[in-house]
């Protein structure tokens, strides 16, 4: 395989990727964790690019980045855990370990289908076609159509205020009575 | 383009490592970071399958976008029951919230 730009830029956003999500999980601080968290999600957006999807590349920046990280990092500042965590892992840490092995070589056996010393790959080495121009305005139109996703969408929004009116009633302090 | 097998055996490794996260981390607020990481995991295999075998149809993209709302709903709400555990019970470690044990 060649090296082209869009190679490099592939191998740099798996990189982000992983290497931010083995600081996620082994960092003993905390709050380095969620910074390699966000690391680790920027590599993700920058895979979505890759896929030319750049409006989901978009939200991953704006929902999980802006969002979900800031809200982890707050949470990690008012549960105060970054002072009380002498140890990151717990008793079964080798064991997870073995688990996490588990699935990675399944994963990847099934992926790459090794036979005879030979990696033959039955997945598609170029996209059978092109995204169209207008994807993002397809996939705009497909969430407001009564015969695509105007029903998961809906759904999607009680849910999310669901959750949002949930999480306010959890946290609120009680009245002192 | 970069091929498919590629872009899978990225999401298996950020899912593996997510799948470790969760299970060796003490902190809940850690389970969690590794819950968002199996979830980008599923997402990106879902955004790569849909670039290669069916480019033409929004399905993919529009499911790995309610894969993200509902990620983005269970962090929310799963924040605010740590944070509440903690206010009632002083403490983050999944192993000292045994509240439930007989």
């Amino acid at each position: 395989m060649e090296i082209t730009a869009e190679t490099v830029a592939f191998a740099i956003f798996a990189v982000f990727t992983l290497g931010g999500a083995l600081g996620v999980v082994t960092m003993r601080n905390l709050f380095h964790a969620a910074l390699m968290l966000i690391l680790s999600l920027f590599g993700v957006a920058g895979l979505y690019i890759l896929l030319t999807a750049p409006f989901l590349a978009a939200v991953q920046i704006m929902l999980y980045v802006a969002a979900v990280a800031i809200l982890i990092i707050i949470a990690i500042m008012l549960t105060r855990s970054l002072m009380k965590a002498p140890i990151a892992a717990n008793k079964q840490w080798e064991v997870s370990a073995l688990i996490a092995l588990i699935v990675l070589v399944s994963l990847v056996a099934v992926i790459l289908q090794v036979s005879g010393g030979r990696v033959r790959s039955y997945w598609p080495q170029e996209p059978v076609g092109d995204v169209p121009a207008d994807s993002i305005t397809a996939l705009g139109a497909s969430l407001v159509d009564p015969d695509r996703y105007v029903l998961p969408f809906e759904v999607a929004s009680v849910l999310i205020l669901a959750a949002m009116i949930g999480a306010i009633v959890i946290v609120r302090s009680r009245p002192t009575s | 383009m970069v091929p498919l097998w590629m872009y899978l055996v990225v999401s298996a490794g950020l899912f593996a490592i997510g799948v470790y996260g969760v299970l060796s981390r003490r902190n809940a607020v850690a389970i969690l970071m590794g819950i968002e990481l199996m979830l980008n995991a599923v997402n990106v295999n879902l955004i790569a399958f849909w670039r290669y075998l069916t480019p033409m149809d929004v399905s993919g993209q529009a499911f790995a976008l309610f894969v993200l709302v509902v990620a983005a709903a269970e962090a929310a709400v799963g924040l605010a029951m740590i944070i509440s555990i903690y206010r009632n019970r002083q403490t983050v470690i999944a192993e000292d919230i045994d509240l439930l044990r007989g």
